[in-house]
């Protein structure tokens, strides 16, 4: 079974946004909800770097550990989603993310949060796949459809990976090797670590490496 | 506002980077709730309850519904992605991957991963509109087409036809192009001009001086191939995202040496090997500082240069002054730097040079790029794979439009506006010579130069007889332009006070509608988007992509055929515009425009791309190889994607089209060619042919003359014409048929005949280092008209005062004007300004496009840390900008080493705030975009290249003050 995950390779983000706006696009995502977004390091620097970032999906999830009304899953594709009929938008989970992916509407007034809402790997929810329930509270389900996420589908500069984590490993090991450098793979020892092993772990010692090497 | 806090120590971790965002600290990128945007078009954004993503709309995608895929064309950059569109029930519900373009690979930048919303289109035009005594009011097409016609008729019977200015666009499809510049012939002027003016006019005319074309040499893809690369004035990451792939792989599988040179450490700047920062308005000093190095050490491709260059000594001697020393002192690249870019080119070849629009928006624009092409030349760069001059044009079919001829000083394809071009045209036409005449105010007048874009205001507030034309400007119709892409906006702004008449076709109201000092004599037609029609575009690198109807255009708009047909029915010369053009209704085939365009463009090979390979090239996307661009298998095997012209001879003679021009390693039916031959043969006695250089096959193995009769005849070809390709010679020529050229002979026949001998029917020529019809025949460095170094402006100064495009120009005057004011002093930052990645061009169609105003929320400038300590500026406090001229705008400082020291950087794309005061109120209702700014055009100055007219936006001075 594949397992999927997310990989932005900062030698290539040139943050053209093109993921946040394919993501608005495919979801319909309203204003204000940001499931990803780029950041931008020692922007207008040398060392200027770039990294687009969403729900990692993450193995050991935090939010999931935190949710006090346990609505997340994680599908048999690794991803980690929720059901917006159990969250009661406490928001605990945003508290417990290390990427800041959980989003809230702004369901009433005095600040209070609505239904917690984030990216879903383009996987949809707990309804079944593709119905018109799942399409009007999570977006499309692109993974029933045979189809990846579509920020990373369209990115410009094949920055933004997704895929089942062995290929997208493959992928971005050849490109380092190639290139003679790499800037690591952000995130992916927070996100993944749990379920490291096996063949990943050896060759898997260059996606973590912090800082360009050359 | 937003967003990006720097990070307090270099090794902060990323989810704390990410925290800071969401905290909202000022920086590059804006977020709603930090950005004090309340007012008007942000309201009712948000707000969705119940863990809904969505309300349901006609526009949403239905699950289980049949989804039907159309192939057309991102509408924004150059670059020429592929759009694939999903349609249920004739609605646009969702975007998939174009994974089969050659060019984009399945891939998009912000603005193309959104353009859905173009066509859902919350904030568009719906219906005809018109200004009554301040008020817009809704009005049927019928009256509103009648009415125009008679105001214009009005015009054209008081001040005759050069009073109307007609200005197209870029975002036109091929077919709209040519029609509007075709339309603009018959109403009878020459004052038709489109964003090309504005963006590469320079360009287009300083190549094509060089080497015969006005285009982009090689492509995208084929940067792949490189082994260095350098941009200049030019910042991909933001204006063309998608083409980084390219570039970002060349860099990666060559090891290529990259390097930015600009005032401005960009986007792409980041991700370079080196970077050079210059101070602006330097180019050409850089750039013979380069070659200083490049002769010093006998770098240069001295059999190249012998074989295919003409002029090079002449370079030689002007280079020569600028030794390192020099160099630092007047740009402030230090010395070490430049060997290094110099030794980087010359031990890597080939090298790309890529430029854009920080090279051309300049008052030495024209001399730039000549200076730019004479660097490659001199390193053998040019017509080699890898190599090139890589310009990167603008919007989506800038250099389509350009070859259309939408442009004040040529008809379609290049031929200029002698009388031997417009008899050509007539023939095409299908209409005699003499009724394109009498549509003129004189022949003088339709042999003329018409007013450029740039200036038409300075010619609808020139009094008559200040301008070489009977009248000044009276009527003003705009196709697909902002009001804020003009310098000298508040000059722009009383000429719109004069105008008897403005109608803006447009999806958008654009910055030309929301204009306080007019109540009366406007009118907004709803024009759709390229989505919502059929027609070619053509990207940078000239390949000729065919864009499908995605769904019939909504709400009331119409396409820029069926207005241009409806307007030309009013005004009485529908019959003769549309003679060979089949007309559905008022809907005119946009197939059938091409095949005219097929017809008569033969001096850029514009013939072979008929409708039916382009369509065929769409659907066999996949068969293309991702960098040759070259089909490698199915029914266009061995023909190039998109047939980049040119692409000689008619459609069935099946030229694959030219994928790197002036190559001469391949045949010319191969897409081989050589540099063209359009100066004469010799000058002074020394030739201008290529020596000993010939495209691969050519039976003569020399440099030759352009095809013409009289040369075939010497050659004894002539005798291989078919007697109907002779018949048709013999009527083109009449009595003296020697004069019949390959451009003008509309069988075909002379084109036939040179390429069966492996001819390219516009000679072999060496390329002109040297072009003597220039204003400077060898580039030199001239300082801007507002010079931050008042010191080195007696040494370089601006051009002399002249006349052209039918109005003083007076360079020198005002330059000298801002030493004796002391401009300098007084205004001691230099203005520079440049691109987002979220908006495009004006602006109003990105900022009224939802998902891409979320990301950009407010207008900034860019101040140095170092100035705005100096000047108790804060991030994210208001400043004012203050021109030297009249304008002023008031502005969010963002405070970067982004810009060096005294620079300060102005995005272009905003507009709908005047001086501190919010327009919003001046849109028709429903129709103000969502996020509105100061016009960075607000601030800028006199200036304009002498070639084009191309005006300064690139380095100018001003103040800053704080609010």
């Amino acid at each position: 079974m594949a397992r999927m995950v997310f990989l932005c390779d900062g030698e290539r983000c040139i943050e053209c946004n093109a993921c946040v706006t394919a993501c608005k696009n495919e979801h319909e995502v309203p204003w204000g909800i940001n499931r990803r977004r780029v950041v931008t390091l020692n922007d207008g620097r040398p060392g200027e770097r770039s990294i687009s970032m969403a729900c990692m999906h993450c193995t050991d999830a935090p939010c999931a550990a935190v949710c006090p009304v346990d609505c997340f899953y994680r599908t048999d594709e690794g991803v980690v989603l929720h059901s917006k009929d159990l969250c009661i938008g406490c928001g605990y989970c945003f508290y417990a993310c290390p990427f800041g992916a959980p989003q809230y509407p702004r369901a009433t007034l005095f600040g209070s949060r609505g239904k917690m809402d984030k990216c879903t790997f383009c996987a949809g929810g707990p309804h079944a796949d593709n119905s018109p329930e799942e399409y009007a509270a999570y977006g499309t389900n692109r993974l029933a459809e045979g189809k990846l996420p579509l920020c990373a589908e369209m990115c410009s500069t094949r920055a933004l990976l997704a895929g089942d984590r062995d290929e997208v490993a493959d992928i971005y090991r050849e490109r380092s090797a190639r290139r003679g450098y790499g800037s690591g793979a952000w995130g992916w020892s927070v996100a993944y670590t749990a379920d490291r092993g096996g063949a990943y772990a050896p060759g898997g010692r260059a996606l973590e490496e912090p800082e360009r090497t050359s | 506002m937003l967003t990006k806090r720097r990070p307090k120590t270099p090794g902060t971790p990323l989810s704390d980077a990410l925290r800071s965002v969401d905290a909202g600290g000022p920086g590059r990128r804006a977020f709603l709730k930090a950005a004090g945007v309340t007012a008007g078009g942000l309201a009712g954004l948000g707000a969705l309850g119940g863990g809904m993503m969505r309300k349901a709309g006609a526009d949403s995608m239905m699950p289980g519904v049949e989804r039907v895929l159309r192939k057309n064309v991102c509408t924004h950059c150059s670059v020429g992605c592929t759009v694939v569109a999903e349609v249920q029930n004739g609605v646009w519900v969702q975007q998939e991957p174009g994974w089969d373009s050659p060019i984009s690979q399945g891939t998009h930048c912000a603005k193309g991963a959104s353009v859905r919303e173009l066509v859902k289109g919350e904030r568009r035009v719906k219906y005809p509109l018109k200004l009554v005594d301040g008020e817009w009011t809704r009005v049927s097409w019928e009256q509103a087409i009648d009415e125009i016609g008679a105001r214009l008729l009005a015009i054209r019977d008081t001040y005759g036809p050069d009073s109307v200015f007609w200005l197209g666009s870029a975002k036109f499809s091929n077919e709209g192009a040519y029609l509007l510049r075709k339309f603009a012939a018959f109403w009878g002027t020459n004052n038709v001009d489109h964003q090309a003016r504005i963006c590469h006019s320079t360009t287009v005319a300083g190549v094509a001086n060089t080497w015969g074309y006005g285009a982009m040499t090689n492509s995208y893809n084929d940067i792949q191939h490189s082994r260095c690369l350098v941009i200049i004035g030019g910042n991909p990451a933001e204006a063309h995202p998608v083409a980084m792939q390219h570039m970002l792989r060349a860099k990666e599988r060559n090891r290529a040496p990259w390097i930015v040179i600009d005032p401005r450490f960009t986007r792409t700047a980041a991700h370079a090997t080196e970077y050079v920062r210059i101070r602006p308005g330097t180019d050409i000093p850089v750039v013979w500082g380069l070659l200083w190095h490049i002769f010093q050490n006998g770098w240069e491709d001295k059999d190249y240069i012998a074989r295919r260059v003409y002029g090079m000594d002449a370079i030689r001697a002007e280079v020569a002054k600028w030794t390192p020393d020099v160099v630092e002192q007047v740009s402030g690249v230090p010395a070490e730097q430049l060997l290094r870019v110099a030794r980087a080119m010359a031990e890597n070849k080939p090298a790309t040079l890529i430029w854009c629009m920080g090279a051309t928006q300049k008052t030495v624009g024209t001399a730039n790029v000549r200076a730019f092409s004479i660097l490659q030349l001199a390193l053998g760069n040019i017509g080699v794979p890898g190599g090139g001059a890589n310009i990167y044009r603008g919007h989506t079919n800038v250099q389509g439009a350009t070859d259309m001829g939408l442009d004040v000083s040529t008809l379609p394809s290049y031929y200029g506006l002698a009388e031997g071009a417009w008899r050509h045209w007539a023939r095409v036409w299908d209409v005699p010579y003499e009724y394109m005449l009498s549509r003129f105010g004189s022949k003088e007048l339709m042999e003329a130069k018409g007013i450029p874009t740039t200036r038409w205001f300075d010619a609808a507030l020139a009094e008559a007889g200040e301008l070489d034309q009977p009248n000044p400007i009276r009527g003003l119709v705009v196709m697909g332009h902002g009001g804020n892409t003009v310098t000298r906006m508040p000059d722009m702004l009383k000429g719109m006070e004069k105008l008897d008449l403005l109608v803006v076709v447009d999806p958008h109201p654009t910055s030309f509608a929301a204009v306080r000092q007019r109540r009366d004599g406007s009118y907004i037609l709803p024009a759709c988007t390229q989505f919502e029609t059929d027609g070619s575009r053509v990207a940078s690198n000239r390949s000729v992509q065919w864009g499908q109807r995605v769904v019939d255009p909504i709400f009331e708009s119409k396409d820029d055929y069926e207005i241009m047909y409806l307007l030309a029915r009013r005004l009485g010369f529908a019959d003769e515009l549309f003679k060979h053009i089949k007309v559905n209704g008022t809907n005119p085939v946009p197939e059938d425009i091409l095949r005219e365009i097929n017809r008569g463009c033969l001096s850029t090979g514009y013939t072979g791309q008929s409708p039916e390979r382009l369509k065929l090239h769409m659907i066999y996307q996949h068969t293309f190889d991702r960098i040759t661009m070259q089909a490698t298998e199915g029914p266009l095997k061995g023909e190039y994607y998109g047939l980049p012209w040119p692409c000689w001879g008619h459609p069935e003679w099946r030229h694959p089209g030219s994928p790197v021009l002036y190559d001469t390693s391949k045949h010319v039916m191969e897409g081989g060619g050589t540099f063209r031959a359009r100066f004469g043969i010799e000058r002074e006695g020394e030739t201008l042919l290529a020596e000993g250089s010939f495209s691969k096959g050519s039976e003569i193995e020399d440099g030759y003359p352009e095809f013409t009769m009289a040369v075939l005849r010497k050659l004894g070809w002539d005798a291989e014409l078919t007697a109907e390709e002779r018949r048709v010679i013999e009527l083109i020529g009449g009595d003296n048929i020697d004069d019949v050229s390959w451009a003008t002979d509309l069988s075909m026949g002379i084109i036939r005949i040179a390429i069966k001998h492996g001819c390219l029917p516009y000679g072999n020529a060496k390329a002109r280092a040297v072009a003597w019809n220039l204003p400077d025949p060898v580039p030199v460095h001239r300082e801007p008209i507002y010079s931050a170094r008042p010191g080195l402006v007696g040494d370089f100064p601006s051009y002399d005062d002249r006349r052209d495009f039918r109005l003083p120009l007076l360079n020198h005057a005002v330059q000298k004007a801002a030493l004796e004011a002391d401009v300098p002093s007084k205004f001691p930052f230099i203005y520079t300004s440049g691109r987002l990645v979220e908006y495009e061009g004006g602006g109003e169609e990105t900022r009224s496009n939802r998902w891409l105003a979320e990301l950009q929320q407010s207008m900034f400038v860019e101040i140095n840390t170092g100035d705005a300590e100096r000047l108790g500026v804060r991030e994210g406090e208001y400043v004012w900008v203050v021109s030297p001229e009249d304008g002023r705008a008031k502005i969010k400082a963002l405070v970067t080493d982004r810009v060096g020291p005294g620079v300060v950087f102005l995005p272009f794309h905003f507009s709908g705030f005047w001086q501190g005061e919010d327009l919003r109120g001046q849109y028709p209702p429903g129709t103000d975009p969502f996020v509105l700014g100061e016009p960075a055009n607000g601030v800028t100055t006199y200036g304009y290249d002498p070639v084009t007219c191309m005006q300064e936006t690139k380095v100018t001075l001003c103040r800053i003050e704080k609010a």
